[in-house]
């Protein structure tokens, strides 16, 4: 690995024109003379680096401008102002070299033609990416190995579920093996089984080839298996940009304390908030700084059998960076 | 060239593939196609009857000849991509195109050559059976037939190059409908379509010389009817020419314009 960064981003800048209209028949009149637009600043000055090889979780709530970022990333969209080099391109200058060593995978979009069998999409795909029979063949057997797809590929699309759909569209992104990997919501939909298994794999695959991963996901868990960076977006600005253990200290000043007692119903509201109380079983949260403090008391003072103290779980660090 | 070869092959097996799920369709909109030309064929044969024998310089005989030299012509010549344009930009699908690196006309091309590959089933025996029907002035001479191929080859080309750039109009309006209506409803007239050019007055033939639709669908069929002299086919092969270029260098521009739109504005 290099040092030179795979993905350079400094005060990445996008503004979208947005046609404004009121409701109504005299507004509609209206707007054919004089038309006005807003503008809407979907990224505000954005600057981050990624390493060859890194895995980073980008994230932020829905509109934060976490796609529109992905697409100038990977070339779709021309930035309003700002500089984004990629494997030393220039995205949107959509260079055949550039594009040969990417790849953009959105959970909602699909690239694979709906009424052919899938093999036939994929072998579209060799063409194009010029890709040897060989190395294709090589290609096609480890994604199957890790994706098991043996089953799917003389299916048409359209008789695929959503997540063997996935699986597949995965799949027809990685044939030629890019360098760098773009994924929008890779997960979105599937189940529990099913994201497990794709983020395995995208583990894997970052592994084996050392690719540049820069993900998206509402599901905490495909962050937390994945990133140990994260990158976090609101309001098309940069919140916060580091190792996830570090957002959660710094965004969650409260840790978790779970408490299981001989006795039943002792009340335990002068240690702490009590988050839930089942039984014997009680949840406390207490402020970071007083966790030593307030354990120790607990069990001086009472018939502890067990304890232990834990982070908040990760969304609801995130509700409470967003929130803020 | 050999990597251009692969990936055309690839189109094409795929598009054959996805075209072949809509067999029904398919027959419905040939239907429409082959009949309009019959349409025509039997209006101006009863003309030709009703003026004691012939229109012009036209017999019934020639009309026939005309007509299924018209349809085999305007089939291998008609692309759809007007009609579709919009809605992969709408969709967002240009994105999964913009994502590979080739250029995505060289897929709809492939993808047009695949549709009229398989269709060349129902048009040729359609052809042959309306040879016997109504038994065209049409001679075979391989030199002329060899010409005619040429003609079409660059009416194909220009037509496709003339309708991919209108098509990325779309990137502009979400109305395409409008423009594709004056497109289709002028070339019906100085195509050569709705009757033979030399039928029609003189300020028509004059805006038909200008305006590439006789080059894409006329041309090609007086050509093959050995209507023209050779000054007249030297003229037609320069016009073909003009508009391929003119369409080719359009497009780059258009595309260049488009994409910028679209980078801008995202789908």
């Amino acid at each position: 690995m290099s040092n030179t960064p795979d993905i350079t981003v400094q005060n990445l800048q996008k503004t979208y024109e947005v046609p404004e209209r009121a409701p109504g028949l005299g507004a509609a009149i209206k707007s054919l003379v004089s038309r006005t637009t807003r503008d809407v600043e979907a990224v505000k000055n954005i600057s981050f680096d990624v390493a060859p090889g890194e895995i980073v979780g980008f994230l932020g709530p829905n509109g934060a401008g976490k796609t529109t970022t992905l697409k100038m990333l990977s070339g779709l969209l021309h930035p309003t102002t700002g500089e984004i080099s990629v494997i030393g391109h220039t995205p949107y200058a959509r260079h055949k070299d550039f594009l040969n060593r990417i790849t953009l995978v959105m959970g909602q979009r699909n690239q694979l033609m709906w009424d052919i069998p899938v093999a036939d999409s994929f072998e579209r795909n060799r063409a194009i990416y010029r890709i040897s029979h060989d190395e294709y063949n090589k290609t096609l057997d480890e994604l199957n190995a890790l994706l098991d797809l043996s089953d799917l590929l003389s299916k048409p699309v359209r008789n695929l579920s959503l997540g063997e759909r996935m699986k597949c569209e995965i799949a027809a992104a990685l044939l030629h093996r890019p360098q760098i990997l773009f994924l929008d919501e890779p997960t979105i939909g599937l189940d529990v089984t099913m994201q497990r298994r794709i983020r395995a794999f995208l583990g894997e695959y970052n592994r084996r080839h050392s690719a540049t991963v820069l993900l998206t996901s509402h599901y905490m868990a495909d962050v937390e298996a994945l990133c140990k960076r994260v990158i976090v977006i609101h309001h098309g600005e940069l919140l916060f940009d580091g190792d996830l253990n570090t957002l959660i200290e710094r965004f969650s000043p409260h840790k978790t304390i779970v408490v299981d007692l001989e006795t039943e119903g002792a009340d335990l509201s002068p240690y702490g908030d009590v988050v839930t109380a089942e039984g014997n079983s009680v949840t406390l949260r207490v402020p970071k700084t007083k966790t030593a403090d307030v354990t120790g008391k607990l069990l001086a003072n009472l018939p502890v059998i067990d304890l232990t103290v834990e982070d908040p779980p990760i969304e609801e660090v995130i509700e409470q960076v967003f929130s803020n | 060239m050999k990597h251009y070869t692969t990936i055309y092959w690839a189109f094409f097996k795929t598009s054959l593939l996805e075209q072949f799920q809509y067999r029904a369709a398919m027959a419905i909109w040939m239907i429409g196609r082959i009949l309009e030309p019959i349409i025509y064929l039997t209006v101006w044969t009863t003309v030709a009857h009703a003026r004691g024998g012939s229109v012009g310089s036209y017999t019934p005989a020639d009309f026939a000849a005309y007509y299924i030299v018209l349809m085999i012509v305007n089939q291998f010549t008609f692309s759809w991509i007007m009609h579709i344009y919009d809605f992969r930009i709408r969709q967002g699908e240009l994105s999964n195109f913009l994502l590979k690196p080739i250029h995505p006309i060289h897929g709809d091309i492939a993808e047009n050559i695949a549709y009229k590959v398989l269709t060349a089933v129902i048009i040729f025996p359609t052809a042959i059976l309306l040879f016997f029907l109504f038994e065209p002035n049409l001679a075979f001479h391989i030199q002329t037939f060899a010409v005619f191929l040429l003609a079409l080859g660059i009416a194909f080309l220009m037509r496709f190059f003339i309708e991919w750039t209108l098509a990325l109009i779309a990137f502009w309006t979400t109305r395409n409908e409008a423009i594709n209506q004056m497109y289709f409803t002028l070339g019906l007239f100085l195509s050569g379509r709705i009757a033979p050019i030399d039928l029609l007055p003189g300020a028509i033939h004059t805006l038909a010389d200008a305006l590439p639709f006789r080059w894409a669908i006329a041309f090609p069929v007086e050509l093959m009817l050995g209507r023209l002299s050779q000054e007249q086919i030297l003229n037609g092969f320069t016009m073909q020419a003009i508009w391929l270029l003119a369409g080719f260098f359009t497009i780059q521009l258009i595309w260049r314009l488009g994409i910028k739109k679209y980078s801008a504005v995202g789908s």
